[in-house]
């Protein structure tokens, strides 16, 4: 033990710095993650006091087994048909993500980041809620529109600032928008709409309406403030809200040991706000479906608000400026041990008697197709544009929607601006 | 000497400091292990321990109100934030307090800490990876606010920084981590090698805090400028073919007045170029400044090229940044008015 040097009968402090079980070069090591069997979580009355659940914020819903039979208490007993669709959803998030990730390598966009190994989370929640519910996302719930049927070219669109993008090419590629698919404005700045997800579903309270909202966070975020008013005020007014931590362990290059997650689970942030948390394998379709359904149930019924921990692994790399090998195992990401969502939930259908590796296949090449043509028809409109001054966009509209209307000095800085582009093109 | 660009520099400075210093440590999300998503940390953690370079949670509130803390203990925490876009849930503590300390206990605390953060656009970064919200900070009584245009500035004025015992904001311009662009965005950036400010003494040495530099003389015009505008001033007015004398302030807050004084007496005209918003920004207190103290010498009115009041597009990029031409034309302007 050292002593403290100026007060020698002391024991000296040590700052205590968490550190991640595998770097580069090691083998990934995930043996302390405990994984509780498939339906062995009990699955309380949606009137259930939070005080009476806490346990579900320590273990792991989970409805998928490893012999991809549904089982336990949690599940939701799907039609086939809403199984293949979300499993076609889920896919379709897959096949859209590398191709627009390839997009970026190829020069027609600055930017992109991938959900792989997270598609069930926004995916089978798309399907679970209302379609006029309102979702506050983070940039790796692109699932969400594809489960609400957003077109793929319109997506694109965005992603290449083009002259088809509605956002006007002022976003960040990913950071969507669309109020009438029910998904509101991403924003750069994190864990700021947790607590705007929560002023939404207050309002719907206030106006008697029966909509639901539901917010979105990284693990890594919730350790911005903003987490704590989104959880505070949700709790005390009971908000129709879900709130949802997608805890994929990694923040950039930070593990989730550095937003807490050594200290207790996620999903037990709950407790000490009085409101239902619930722990769920993210991996595992039918459980986030059943789980975002049971707290849909509660918040639909003026039971309040949920906090649910979406357990999963980020796959790839946080997104086109990321390199993971540079602080985690390269193979990390394949030996997560809940799997791939996709995997998963495909054996649960071919064990059904419903699919088969033939028609996987072939829905995997229709996808593929779909895809390729959508890129074709958002290619049309243009992609970005970054060392020229021939922009997509009409140069005007940069000063529009600052305000409603247009002041003095902004329509004196157009003016400027176009003269100056005029001045270029000479 | 060795030639470093910006980000050697800056971790140079760090790591020099670092040796000295047993008090300096640095935090801030992604820097320890990785070293920074620009790597301005790079390798601190392995030589000085997790204890003093370390991770820290998503919570710029956090991040800079342990650093007070810290600081009130008696380290010289550097903490970064990883994009000066995402500071603002740090503003309270540095507003309220880390502005505040020294003068609301008479000088019983004192507050020795630095903010580094990348700031700045041209890297298509959208509205959340191109803000410089310098005006923001210099506006509030108590914060010092310092931004480099080279590398041997960088190293020099963040050593300088660290030393001081207040609190400093110190803006890195990102565009030019890695070679001075010079807002001509249709040719190739030459790299910092090139240039004789890539020159870095290895060891110890300071710039001052708030001595701005006049980095090229002239007579018929001052071109004030900091961070990659200095870069785009110097292009454009030898695109141009313009004597102008050109300033880069190092230091906006407390801003160098002697400097500026001097050479607008000389050449009776002047512009300032920022990449922020216009209006409250920068270019406004100087050309106030300048019209107090210079104005029986002036000949033209103060102009400013600028950012437009809007938030920073993604597409719009280039028709956004305050490039040679918005910079041309204020020049011409001021020299034919
Ligand atoms: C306020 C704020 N701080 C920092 C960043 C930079 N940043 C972007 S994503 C990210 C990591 C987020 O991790 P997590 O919340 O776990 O979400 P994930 O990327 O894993 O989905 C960071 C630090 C930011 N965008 N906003
Ligand atoms: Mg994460």
């Amino acid at each position: 033990m050292t002593i403290d040097p100026e007060r020698r009968n002391r024991p000296a402090l040590e700052l205590y710095v968490p550190e991640p079980h595998a770097r580069p070069g090691d083998e990934p090591d995930f043996s302390h993650i405990i994984i509780p069997a498939a339906g062995s979580v009990p699955r309380p009355d949606i009137a259930a006091q939070p005080g009476e659940m806490k346990d579900l914020a320590y273990t792991l819903v989970r409805v998928l087994d490893e012999g991809g039979q549904a089982v336990g208490p949690w599940d939701p007993r799907l039609h086939p048909d809403t199984l293949r669709r979300m499993l076609r959803d889920m896919m379709l998030v897959r096949v859209y993500d590398d191709r627009m990730y390839r997009a970026q390598r190829q020069g027609k966009t600055s930017f992109y980041m991938k959900s792989t190994g997270e598609e069930a989370i926004a995916v089978a929640a798309g399907h679970a809620l209302e379609r006029e519910d309102m979702t506050f996302p983070t940039y790796r719930q692109q699932g969400l529109l594809v489960a609400r049927g957003y077109p793929l070219a319109q997506m694109m669109c965005q992603v290449y600032s083009n002259r088809g993008d509605k956002l006007k090419g002022r976003q960040l590629p990913v950071m969507y928008s669309d109020k009438a698919h029910g998904f509101f404005s991403i924003s750069g700045n994190l864990a700021t709409q947790f607590p705007q997800a929560v002023g939404w579903a207050m309002a719907s309270a206030i106006k008697g309406d029966s909509r639901i909202a539901a917010a979105y966070i990284g693990d890594g975020s919730t350790a911005e403030g903003d987490f704590h008013a989104a959880v505070t005020f949700a709790g005390v007014y009971r908000a129709p809200v879900i709130l949802n931590i997608v805890n994929n362990q990694w923040a950039i290059s930070t593990f989730s040991g550095i937003a807490g997650g050594e200290l207790t689970t996620f999903a037990a942030r709950a407790i000490g706000y009085g409101i239902a948390g619930l722990r769920v394998d993210g991996n595992d379709a039918l459980a986030v479906y059943a789980a975002t359904r049971w707290a849909a149930d509660r918040a639909r019924s003026n039971l309040g608000p949920t906090l649910i921990e979406l357990f999963t692994y980020r796959v790839e790399g946080h997104s086109t400026s990321d390199d993971p090998s540079a602080y985690r195992p390269k193979s990390a990401g394949s030996n997560w041990p809940l799997g791939d969502p996709v995997a998963r939930l495909k054996q649960h259908l071919v064990v059904l008697g419903e699919w088969d590796d033939e028609r996987h296949q072939q829905l995997s090449d229709e996808l593929e197709a779909e895809v390729r043509a959508a890129q074709r028809e958002a290619e049309k409109l243009g992609t970005l544009v970054t060392s020229s001054i021939e922009f997509p966009q009409d140069v005007r509209t940069m000063f529009e929607d600052v305000f409603e209307e247009m002041p003095w000095h902004l329509r004196e800085q157009q003016t400027q601006m176009v003269d100056e582009l005029e001045a270029k093109r000479k | 000497m060795t030639v470093m660009n910006m980000i050697q520099a800056i971790n140079s400075a760090q790591n020099v400091m670092m040796e000295r210093d047993g008090n300096v440590v640095a935090l801030g999300e992604d820097v320890g292990y990785f070293g920074g998503v620009f790597r301005a940390t790079e390798g601190l953690q392995r030589k000085y321990g997790k204890s003093r370079v370390f991770d820290t949670p998503i919570s710029e509130n956090g991040i800079v109100a342990t650093a007070i803390g810290m600081a009130a203990y008696g380290l010289r925490p550097v903490a970064e934030i990883q994009f000066a876009d995402y500071i603002y849930p740090g503003f309270d503590q540095l507003v309220s307090e880390a502005a505040r300390m020294r003068y609301r206990t008479a000088g019983e605390w004192f507050l020795p800490l630095t903010i580094r953060s990348p700031y700045g656009g041209g890297i298509f970064g959208g509205q959340t990876h191109s803000q410089s919200p310098e005006a923001l900070f210099a506006h509030v009584a108590g914060l010092k606010t310092v931004i480099p245009s080279n590398p041997y500035d960088a190293k020099g004025l963040l050593i300088a920084a660290i030393e001081d015992n207040d609190p400093v904001l110190f803006f890195e311009p990102k565009r030019i981590y890695n070679g001075p662009f010079d807002g001509f965005f249709d040719r190739p950036v030459t790299p910092w090698a090139k240039h004789p400010k890539a020159e870095v003494p290895e060891g110890h040495y300071t710039v001052p805090l708030g001595k701005a530099a006049v980095v090229r003389e002239g007579e018929q015009i001052t071109v004030i400028a900091y961070g990659t505008m200095v870069h785009v001033a110097l292009a454009t007015i030898e695109a141009q073919g313009i004597d102008a004398e050109v300033i880069d302030l190092r230091t906006i807050l407390p801003v160098d007045i002697d400097t500026i004084e001097a050479s607008v007496k000389k050449t009776g005209r002047c512009v300032v170029v920022h990449e922020a918003t216009r209006t409250g920004g920068l270019g406004a207190e100087l050309s106030a400044l300048i019209q107090e103290r210079c104005f029986y010498h002036l000949e033209a009115p103060v102009g400013r090229a600028t950012g437009f009041d809007t938030p920073y597009p993604h597409s719009l990029e280039w028709a956004y940044f305050p490039g040679p031409i918005r910079l041309g034309t204020a020049i011409k302007k001021a020299l034919e008015d």
